[in-house]
């Protein structure tokens, strides 16, 4: 930006910022030695003199808000969110990792351990296997609930290695789904009773209507969860239950998900010739790209910003004057991936639920 | 120096041709620890014992004698130790280091031997083969040992973990580690000052029969020789007379031309004239005189005999006297005045009593040696006793057979006493040493590896001595420089290096054969003037004067060529000394030595091919050193050489050789890896030579407290206490040290992604701030294994203790029907593990002990002593009986702790710190990758401490996790490949759209907003250590009492108090606080009501059925009052009385 002494300023035009105080409002600059810029100024009036509002209104929300899916799979769900601010990405976020219940191993009842895997070992791994079960048919169970067929999974695994066999690996597609509820008995003080099993369920979860179209398993059948030698067995009975990556990361429906800020790269002077070729060659990520511009010339120019990974080769030494990296301040490159229970999307959506469902808790508090 | 010889042709050659870039010789080093092991000193030095040692000592002591008829004896004829057994009542039961650890049992074989002796009335000889004398503990993976010689298939069938270095013994069921001694060699010529600052030249002498310590020192310009025979210290001159050197004249020729020696001696001569002796029986007479009255009265027969016998056996004992020929003596006391006089002329002759090569390492063998000499000589000493009482006896009905006085207890016991305790307590060898052996520390792989080549020192660690501890010059590629406790023993307790070997003793008759054929002269042949001629210099072997060699250079070459060929043995040194103008031969055991590649003018004899046919396996590091490319040098053969670190460095004949600092041709040897120089410890550091020194120090010390795995059979050993990490990862950064000693294979730590910045406040003072997800997913988790015994006790009364049943009681869930806990039941504090019962008459008879009613026992269970409010686990019970035949359980309990705040972590360089608080994933920042990073670590806890290597091993990691290949990071490794440079790892990040520095763009978890600053994040490999928080944690506000002053108890241990201790009175006393000073010290402690008498002023007593106080002392209770004090203060009353101190108390009303 060219200096001009304040008297020469020009007028302003009211309502519309200086495109210098603009571009910082919407913007994160990622400059070679820190990120500048990376608070966004919230107060509603901050530009009140020079007549820009800087409230949000829920009507331009609206018509600005948009959301666009670049990547979909199974599991895995790539979306932009653009137009919303930092802490409404993060929430969803936050909510998705440790908010969003899903069904996870709790009890594990060992009848038998003869592996080399401690018990406690065993059952932690368990607990970390992910469910496919859709957590919404269930509830959640409370310290006095007694373990039912709208609460409790049940999986069985009985597994045994031959004797002068070879050893065994056990892997996830070992537990067994048992729609009727637990097998085993629970030792009771008086002989005479008729003895209990650990659950009680009125009826089978497989004729459950919501349940009965897609029985209930392990989502991926071929994690390990230990090795047998020649001769030793496990034999246990796993309970799983509804609960949330805030007591347990077992519980958290996504492996991770993130967004980051979509990344902008602009050229601020022309890179020709030799120096464009250089600049190509410098980054990882292939953003850039040469183009002819006649009388063989080539000249640099931005063809994949999106692919930016801010390794920042291209602005080290003297590039910062030729090459800007930023950031879009309301566009998130928003990433889920779930760990399967429910498919990304959904669980995106029902993170947008349970925020829904906080702020009419808040609105109905307050009122 | 040395090493000039003009070779073959071939290395003209290869002169002329440039030089190729240097053969990597790192394959040399597996090949080195796969024939030598880590802890090969050890086992050598044993093997040694067993094999040949132990012949010496029977064959010096084969004869035992009945002390009244000399025909009655007895003599061993062989030796020999078997394999590790232990007789049963009826058979043998072959032993296994496992078995015996498991059953607290001792791993050792039985010495057998052959014997003939004589038999009163008869002229044959009786002839015993295989008689057993004793068991001796066997180290593991020696030769006697089941192990030696075993693959890994079969290791793992005897239970044993193939990565275990093996080299300690097991006790009784506890393994022990006879640590490596370190001591001042013996034999030699020490010339130091002592403490008066006296020139003192020192020898002590040790011999296979004697061990002695002659001293010379000059005081006021005259010479003196110090022995504990004689009461005052004697004028050198008169010892010379005495030892048959009359002629002064010869004693000065002896010292060499220079009148300077001449003027040194004059006093020492003048005096010895004073006192008017002139011959060597005036001599003799005069010494006479001055013996120590010692034990004179029992030798009262022969004092002229006595002084002779001194001169002989302990004045520079180790020098022999052949036929009362005293010349060998003579000159070598001539030598030692001659060195003394140079010290005095020129103060750089001193020795350094610090220098590594004056060192000699003594180790386990040689101890276990010492150990089983002085218990066979005591046990046949006991046998020729035994023999002369039933000698004594008039009547006897059995005839005198010796094989009935030989016992077995004597040297078995010794032994196991010995080790066990680690006294060796030897009056024999006037040898009182302590903590000789230590329990081995199971507690981490490497503390295992660390304590198998630590150094333990010969001074007492409480000394403030700074010369001993300081770094040697002469320790490089010895002694890790790293690897040294911090506090008392700092400096004094060494650890080897990597390819450090010691010697055992060799043969010296072969060795004087060859230096007399390449011409060394006998001293004997020579006159006194030539002893020191100019031209030629002294040949000492093993610190006695050979004879004299007038071209030492050659002669050093020469003999240096034999041992390349292997004529003489490869541990030999031969050390040119200028300055001392002597040759040193050494092939005693002790030294220090280690392997270098030869180099000819500065070109190794390690060619490509060779190290191609070393690694197609048709080579073995042995052939290197048949083959004179490889020798061991020692200490002081080292002075010789020039050692260069890599060939490449060299620089090229020729150009640019001036500007060099040395001439490429001067070189002799070649490192075969500089990071050798460090230990076993210390080599787990990725990256030492960046960080700052003590910073490497540290971590040797923690890294054997980290937790990981122990052994392949961690899981059926038995220890005490065990703590085992539940996922443990081999560094992504690694060390090529880590590959040769195998911690990649049992690592002890984790990976974790660290990112340095502030995070919370909670992560002041080195604390961390751990992500909880990871914790959640197994970051951290441990195994605690804990072992409590329980023994089936068996009393004099015959009758026994008993396991019953239980009934359905409270806190016995975990019982199985045979009364004992069962594994895999959950356990808490005060749970019942063993149903037991004893009976209530356990020493009157009893006539049948088997037939006692159940009313006649009373229970005595053994609950569960754990830590309060944690569920633990029973993990194995395992059933065995002892060596005294009782029942005993043993109780393997398990408890799975996972990282909780205060729990202490850190990473490979010294930087430790406690969980400081545990955080949300969503809290915690995440980058545009999506990684969260496990742990947040303080930026502020590296400016002190300048550990560099710590950021490059996070950027090594960050590039070997996104490359997928393993960084190294070995010690001095950039030059030759084994550490790779931070360029190619940055190169590396931003191949992989990393920036170059490892700074990543992270976002805030909780506003959600990008960091004000790019982040420093990426894997750290993180050790969690043994000290936790469940352990030390503790509080109380009732509880227990001691009885004696009931004050409360001390330590976590005993639920103890928290006191309030003097400091924090004096606070308290300053602020005013009197009414909380009364509380804590009174109310809360021992408050007691006492009845004083006003009038005599001692303490009464309450009567209770009279209501009333009284007093013992005025026999009235007129004027009593009750008083508060401590209890301990009335404590204090009493006590004072009982010794005839009358405390009175004057009470005053206010």
């Amino acid at each position: 930006m060219s200096e001009t002494a304040s008297l020469n300023m020009q007028d302003i035009p009211q309502g519309q910022l200086p495109e210098h105080i603009e571009l910082q409002r919407a913007r994160v600059f990622c400059k070679a030695d820190a990120p500048v810029h990376t608070e966004d100024v919230e107060y509603s009036g901050a530009y009140a003199a020079v007549g820009f509002d800087n409230s949000l209104q829920v009507d331009d929300f609206r018509r600005d808000f948009r959301v666009e899916i670049k990547n979909l799979s199974m599991d895995d769900i790539e979306f932009d969110m653009i137009g919303i601010d930092a802490s409404l990405a993060n929430a969803f976020r936050r909510i998705l990792i440790a908010e969003v219940p899903t069904m996870a191993i709790e009890k594990v009842l060992i009848v038998n351990n003869t592996s080399v895997m401690a018990d406690e070992i065993l059952s932690h791994r368990l607990g970390l296997l992910p469910i496919e079960a859709d957590p919404r048919l269930f509830d959640f169970l409370s310290e006095n609930d007694t373990p039912n067929e709208r609460n409790t999974i049940v999986f069985k695994m009985e597994v045994h290695c031959k004797k002068r066999g070879p050893r065994l690996t056990v892997k996830s597609d070992q537990l067994k789904w048992l729609p009727n509820g637990s097998e085993l008995l629970m030792e009771s003080p008086n002989p005479s009773t008729k003895p209990r099993s650990f659950t009680s369920f009125s009826c089978s979860q497989a004729s459950l209507p919501q349940i009965s179209g897609r029985p209930i398993g392990m989502k991926h059948l071929d994690i390990i969860i230990t090795q047998l030698g020649p001769g030793q067995s496990i034999e246990l009975e796993a309970h799983a239950v509804k609960g949330t990556g805030k007591v347990h990361a077992k519980w958290s429906p996504v492996g991770t998900t993130w967004y980051r800020m979509l990344p902008e790269v602009k050229l601020l002077k022309e890179v020709r010739g030799n120096d464009a070729e250089k600049l190509v060659k410098k980054c990882p990520r292939k953003v850039f790209d040469v183009e002819d511009v006649g009388h063989a010339m080539k000249k640099a120019v931005v063809s994949r910003p999106r692919d930016c990974t801010l390794c920042r080769e291209c602005i080290s030494g003297a590039g910062e004057e030729n090459i800007a990296l930023r950031r879009v301040r309301d566009h998130f490159i928003f990433t889920v991936e779930s760990t399967g229970a429910l498919p990304a999307e959904v669980l995106f959506t029902e993170a947008v639920k349970i925020l829904e469902e906080k702020c009419e808790r808040v609105i109905s508090e307050l009122s | 120096m040395g090493y000039r010889e003009k070779d073959s042709v071939e290395t003209h050659n290869n002169h002329a041709k440039p030089i190729k870039s240097a053969v990597d010789k790192f394959a040399l080093l597996p090949e080195f620890l796969k024939v030598r092991g880590l802890v090969k000193q050890h086992i050598d030095s044993f093997n040694y014992f067993i094999n040949n040692e132990i012949k010496k000592i029977m064959k010096t002591n084969d004869r035992i004698e009945c002390p009244q008829d000399p025909s009655l004896y007895l003599r061993y004829t062989k030796i020999s130790i078997g394999k590790p057994v232990e007789y049963m009542e009826h058979h043998a039961e072959k032993l296994t280091p496992n078995i015996c650890r498991l059953s607290d049992r001792t791993y050792a074989s039985p010495i057998e031997v052959d014997i003939e002796y004589t038999v009163p009335n008869q002229t044959n000889k009786e002839y015993k083969k295989g008689l057993v004398i004793g068991r001796i503990p066997i180290m593991l993976r020696s030769s006697c040992c089941v192990l030696s010689g075993k693959d890994e298939a079969e290791l793992a069938k005897l239970g044993e973990c193939p990565l275990d270095p093996g080299g300690y013994f097991i006790i009784k069921g506890n393994e022990k580690v006879i640590l490596i001694q370190e001591q001042l060699s013996k034999n030699r010529i020490i010339i130091d000052t002592d403490s008066k600052g006296r020139v003192n030249a020192s020898v002590t002498s040790s011999t296979h029969e004697t061990k002695t310590k002659t001293v010379f020192f000059i005081d006021k310009d005259k010479i003196y020789l110090q022995l504990n025979q004689f009461s005052k210290p004697i004028s050198i001159m008169i010892i010379m007379k005495a030892m048959g050197m009359e002629n002064d004249q010869e004693v000065m020729q002896m010292l060499g031309r220079d009148p300077k020696y001449g003027f040194l001696l004059f006093p020492s001569m003048q005096e010895c004239r004073s006192e008017k002796i002139i011959t060597q029986k005036q001599a003799l007479e005069y010494l006479q005189g001055k013996l120590a009255n010692l034990s004179s009265l029992r030798f009262e027969i022969n004092k002229d005999d006595r002084v002779k016998k001194i001169l002989i056996n302990v004045f520079l004992a180790h020098v022999p006297v052949k036929d009362g020929n005293f010349r060998p003596k003579c000159i070598y006391t001539a030598v030692m005045l001659k060195r003394m006089m140079d010290a005095v002329l020129n103060v750089e002759t001193f020795d350094d009593k610090d220098y590594v090569g004056n060192k000699r390492l003594e180790l386990s063998g040689q101890l276990v040696a010492l150990l089983f000499e002085d218990l066979f000589k005591t046990m046949n000493s006991q046998v020729a006793s035994r023999m002369s009482k039933a000698y004594d006896k008039a009547s006897r009905s059995t005839p005198l057979y010796f094989i009935h006085y030989m016992m077995s207890d004597t040297i078995t016991n010794g032994l196991e006493r010995a080790i066990s305790t680690g006294n060796w307590d030897l009056k024999r060898f006037k040898m009182n040493r302590k903590g000789v052996s230590q329990v081995l520390s199971r507690l981490a792989f490497i503390a295992t590896l660390g304590y198998m080549t630590r150094v333990s020192p010969q001074f007492e660690k409480t000394r403030k001595v700074s010369g001993p501890r300081a770094l040697q010059p002469s320790q490089w590629g010895m002694l890790c420089p790293c690897d040294t406790p911090e506090g008392e023993g700092c400096g004094l307790t060494k650890n080897l290096a990597l390819m450090t070997h010691v010697t055992t003793d060799e043969e010296e008759g072969p060795l004087i054969k060859w230096c007399r054929k390449l011409g060394v002269v006998d001293v004997e042949d020579l006159s006194g003037e030539e002893l020191h001629a100019p031209d030629s210099f002294l040949v000492m072997l093993n610190g006695l004067i050979l004879g004299k060699h007038t071209k030492p250079q050659k002669f050093a070459n020469a003999m240096r060529k034999l041992r390349r060929k292997s004529v003489i043995g490869e541990f030999v040194s031969i050390f040119v000394h200028e300055r001392q103008r002597c040759v040193y031969v050494a092939s005693d055991g002790g030294r220090v030595c280690r392997p270098l590649v030869i180099a000819d003018k500065g070109v190794s004899r390690i060619k490509e091919y060779h190290m191609k046919e070393l690694r197609d396996g048709v080579r073995s590091f042995y052939d290197f050193v048949r083959e004179g490319l490889i020798e061991y040098l020692d200490v002081n053969e080292e002075n010789n050489a020039l050692i260069a670190l890599y060939e490449h460095e060299i620089p090229k004949d020729g150009h640019g050789e001036d500007n060099a600092d040395v001439q490429k041709s001067s070189i002799t040897h070649i490192e075969i890896e500089p990071f050798t120089i460090l230990g076993v410890v210390a080599g787990l550091i990725p990256y030492p030579h960046h960080n700052q020194s003590p910073r490497n120090t540290y971590q040797c010390a923690m890294g054997k407290q980290a937790m990981g795995n122990i052994a392949y059979n961690q899981l059926s050993r038995a220890d005490t206490l065990l703590y085992l990490l539940v996922y443990p990862q081999r560094p992504l950064l690694t060390t090529k040290t880590i590959e040769l000693v195998g911690y990649d294979k049992l690592g002890a730590g984790q990976n974790a992604t660290v990112a340095v910045m502030s995070y919370s406040g909670y992560d002041i003072e080195d604390a961390i701030v751990m992500n909880k997800s990871s914790l959640d997913r197994g970051f951290g988790r441990c195994i605690a294994l804990k072992k409590q015994i329980v023994v089936k006790e068996i009393y004099s009364n015959e009758t026994s203790d008993r396991i019953v049943r239980p009934q359905n009681e409270p806190r016995k869930q975990a019982l199985d029907a045979d009364g004992i806990a069962a594994p895999g039941q959950i356990v808490r504090r005060h749970d019942i593990l063993v149903n037991k019962q004893s009976p209530r008459n356990k020493k009157d008879r009893i006539t049948n002990p088997m037939a006692l009613k159940d009313c006649d026992y009373a229970p005595s269970n053994v609950s569960y002593k754990g830590p309060e409010g944690e569920t633990t686990v029973v993990d194995r019970v395992m059933l065995y009986s002892d060596k005294d035949n009782k029942m005993c359980v043993k109780f393997i309990i398990r408890h799975v702790r996972r990282p909780e705040i205060g729990d202490k972590f850190s990473s490979r360089h010294g930087q430790k710190g406690v969980i400081g608080t545990i955080v949300q994933q969503e809290d915690f920042p995440f980058s545009e990758e999506g990684i969260c990073p496990d742990l947040i670590m303080n930026p502020h806890g590296f400016p002190s401490r300048m550990t560099i290597g710590k950021m490059i091993e996070l950027l090594g990691s960050k590039a070997a996790v996104s490359s997928g290949r393993f960084h190294y990071g070995s010690a001095f490794g950039e030059p030759s490949g084994h550490a790779d440079k931070v360029e190619d790892i940055s190169r590396t990040l931003v191949k992989h759209g990393f920036n170059y520095s490892g700074k990543d763009l992270l976002y805030s978890g909780i506003s959600g907003k990008p960091l004000q600053a790019y982040i420093f994040m990426g894997p750290i490999y993180y050790q969690k250590l043994k000290h936790m928080v469940l352990d030390k944690m503790h509080a109380r506000s009732f509880g227990p009492r001691v009885t004696l002053t009931r004050q409360p108890t001390e330590g976590r241990a005993r639920d103890g108090g928290l006191r309030l201790g003097e400091m924090e009175r004096d606070c308290l006393i300053a602020y005013g606080a009197s009414m909380l000073i009364y509380e804590r010290l009174m109310l809360s402690s021992d408050p007691y009501q006492v009845q004083v008498c006003r009038q005599c002023g001692l303490l009464g007593y309450y009567n209770h059925k009279l209501k009333t106080s009284w007093c013992s002392m005025c026999k009235t209770g007129d004027s009593m009052s009750s008083l508060k004090l401590p209890y301990a203060c009335k404590l204090l009353f009493q006590e004072l009385q009982s010794m005839n101190v009358v405390p009175r108390l004057k009470l005053t009303e206010y």
